[in-house]
């Protein structure tokens, strides 16, 4: 029989404990894929952070070291700044975990320049802990602990994480992408790809953002949550390209 | 080699060169700033590197990534800058990191001083972070036995897989001293094949970790570490013991503390007072032995510190009721003098002799 589909070499055979219509499992898949695709499995070292992504140190089919919350720009640092040239380290992280608790870390991984690859995946609230409000969240989105709906004179507005840190010199290839339909998807895969290549070629730091759902926590059904994605949070955090140094942008 | 004179934070890094050590990620803070600087200029030249980190925080996680990757690490700071380690250092216990962690200490609480003190004793050796850990702690008392002990804190934490705290105070980091740096065959240590290097072929992915979720692993883990601890209390504990043969009484101090009151002891027995010391050199394991062994011989033990009382305790348990335990302390960057020590020695000794 003709083999015309395999799963990725990249991810373990674990069955993933995401929710259903949760997109880190596509995003897992698409940062795998390109893993094995560019064949640096056995060159790479992830660090997985704190939230429902923890567990991606399960499902990941290379080396992995678990951070603290907020910490994996850090300890992404130590283990690239230390390990012999050619292998590549990303991080994995939430919006919880990346733009608040871990601000510290990403900004100033960024301003070092350091070559490493963040995939950043932006789902406006935390999930693991029981959805509650989170940078990112968006003006009159209701959650755990903005129970009125996020309003900007309490509690601020969302944190626009990728326009902040194209600002930074060290930073090389940042970019926001979209996981709620295939273009998109398509889209996402071709900038993780582009990402590791910048790392590849030591230009420095590179981010992919990933706006993503969380049906359980927002209380929509997976198709709900997808639309959810474009319809509010796309317009507020614009999909799109933010720094790109080769592209002399 | 011969003897150089040096600086005692120079002394420190040093030593971490002379004991392997590449690598260092720390942030500026009084009074162990010599150290970095010194670093910065001196790792380059072995092919190392030293990263000044945005804080005391992503100092730390910084040293967590590179010992994940097997190689011999050291972040070095002050007090409040160590309060601020001890989320990273509880995750280096957890995910058995070996790296080596200095802690200058100077007066607090808060922001303090920057004076000498010895206030961070609790911190350093009943856990500091969260969690249910210990962890070593090395206490040199000249700039002499810092070079011999770097080595051993390193090896120390790449056998037993742990973090390991060199604490010494402000005094220490910033006095001179002759020292010598002696050559030194290395022990065989395990070889560290548990490292997140990338994969290369040499098996299955490997994990970095301290999460475990289900609670009788995690049990089975804490019980791995306690006997790790176990061993360390068998094999690693330190102590200098001096005078102590005919002493009716003891000092019992620690670092550079030490050092004032064996000045204050040569004192006390020209005035006819037989006093020894017990001078813990690991705060934990805490020597328990050489109390055991003088506790129904002596009368008495004074503990003096540059805190308001923290290591007495420790004596305290050491010595479990059975002779009186008393206390002279000054904190806040105030170190006890000679002529103090005595006087409370004379005291103890039941007045004038």
């Amino acid at each position: 029989m003709e083999l015309v589909f395999e799963k990725t070499k990249g991810l373990r055979d674990k069955t993933t404990h995401y929710c259903p219509g949760c997109t880190h499992g596509i995003i897992h898949r698409l940062v795998a894929e390109v893993m094995e695709e560019m064949g640096i499995l056995e060159d790479t070292v992830g660090v997985a952070s704190v939230g429902c992504s923890v567990l991606s140190y399960e499902y990941f089919n290379c080396d992995m070291t678990q951070a603290a919350h907020g910490r994996a720009p850090a300890v992404a640092t130590g283990l690239k700044r230390v390990l012999p040239e050619g292998r590549f380290v990303f991080t994995y992280q939430g919006d919880g975990d990346l733009a608040s608790i871990g601000t510290a870390e990403i900004v100033h991984a960024a301003a070092r320049g350091e070559n490493i690859t963040v995939i950043f995946v932006n789902n406006a609230i935390y999930g693991m802990t029981g959805g509650q409000m989170a940078p990112t969240s968006l003006l009159g989105q209701k959650t755990a602990t903005s129970p009125f709906g996020r309003d900007a004179g309490l509690q601020g507005s969302p944190i626009r994480i990728s326009e902040m840190l194209a600002t930074l010199d060290g930073a090389a290839y940042i970019t926001r992408v979209s996981s709620h339909d295939v273009p998109n998807i398509i889209k996402a895969k071709k900038a993780i790809r582009k990402a590791f290549e910048t790392q590849k070629k030591g230009l420095g730091f590179s981010l992919v953002e990933i706006l993503s759902t969380c049906p359980t926590n927002w209380g929509l059904d997976p198709l709900e949550s997808l639309h959810w994605v474009r319809d509010n949070m796309v317009p507020v955090f614009q999909l799109g390209v933010y720094k790109d140094v080769e592209e002399g942008k | 080699m011969g003897k150089v004179l040096m600086k005692g934070n120079e002394v420190i890094a040093e030593a971490a060169v002379h004991a392997g050590c590449k690598y260092l990620f720390s942030y500026p803070i009084t009074p162990q700033s010599e150290l970095v600087a010194y670093m910065a200029k001196r790792l380059p030249e072995v092919g190392g590197l030293f990263l000044q980190a945005e804080s005391e925080v992503a100092a730390i996680n910084m040293v967590y990534g590179a010992a994940s990757a097997g190689v011999r690490v050291m972040t070095s700071s002050s007090s409040p800058g160590v309060s601020l380690k001890q989320e990273g250092i509880s995750y280096l216990v957890g995910s058995e990191l070996p790296a080596v962690v200095v802690n200058i200490m100077r007066g607090g609480p808060g922001l303090g001083s920057i004076q000498p003190a010895q206030s961070d004793y609790f911190q350093a050796t009943k856990g500091g972070g969260h969690g249910d850990y210990q962890i070593p702690v090395y206490a040199p008392a000249t700039l002499q036995e810092i070079v011999d002990l770097m080595r051993d804190a390193f090896n120390l934490a790449d056998r037993y897989r742990t973090p390991v705290y060199i604490l010494g105070d402000g005094m220490l980091g910033q006095m001179m001293e002759p020292v010598e740096f002696k050559e030194v065959v290395n022990e065989e240590l395990p070889p560290k094949d548990w490292a997140t290097t990338a994969t290369r072929g040499d098996g299955g992915p490997k994990l970095t970790n301290s999460l475990f979720l289900d609670p009788a692993e995690l049990e089975e883990h804490n019980n791995h570490l306690q006997a790790k601890y176990a061993k360390i209390k068998e094999a690693e504990v330190r102590y200098e013991s001096y005078l102590l043969d005919d002493a009716d009484y003891v000092i019992v101090a620690y670092g550079t503390v030490s050092r004032i009151a064996k000045n204050a002891i040569k004192e006390a027995r020209n005035q006819g007072i037989k006093v020894g010391m017990i001078r813990p050199i690991t705060l934990w394991p805490f020597p328990e032995q050489p109390f055991i062994e003088t506790r129904d011989r002596v009368k008495g033990y004074l503990t003096v510190e540059m805190s308001a009382g923290q290591m007495v305790e420790d004596v305290r348990l050491a010595v479990e009721g059975r002779k009186p335990v008393f206390f002279y302390g000054r904190t806040g960057g105030m170190v006890p003098g000679q002529e103090e020590i005595l006087e409370k020695i004379i005291e103890m000794a039941g007045g004038e002799q």
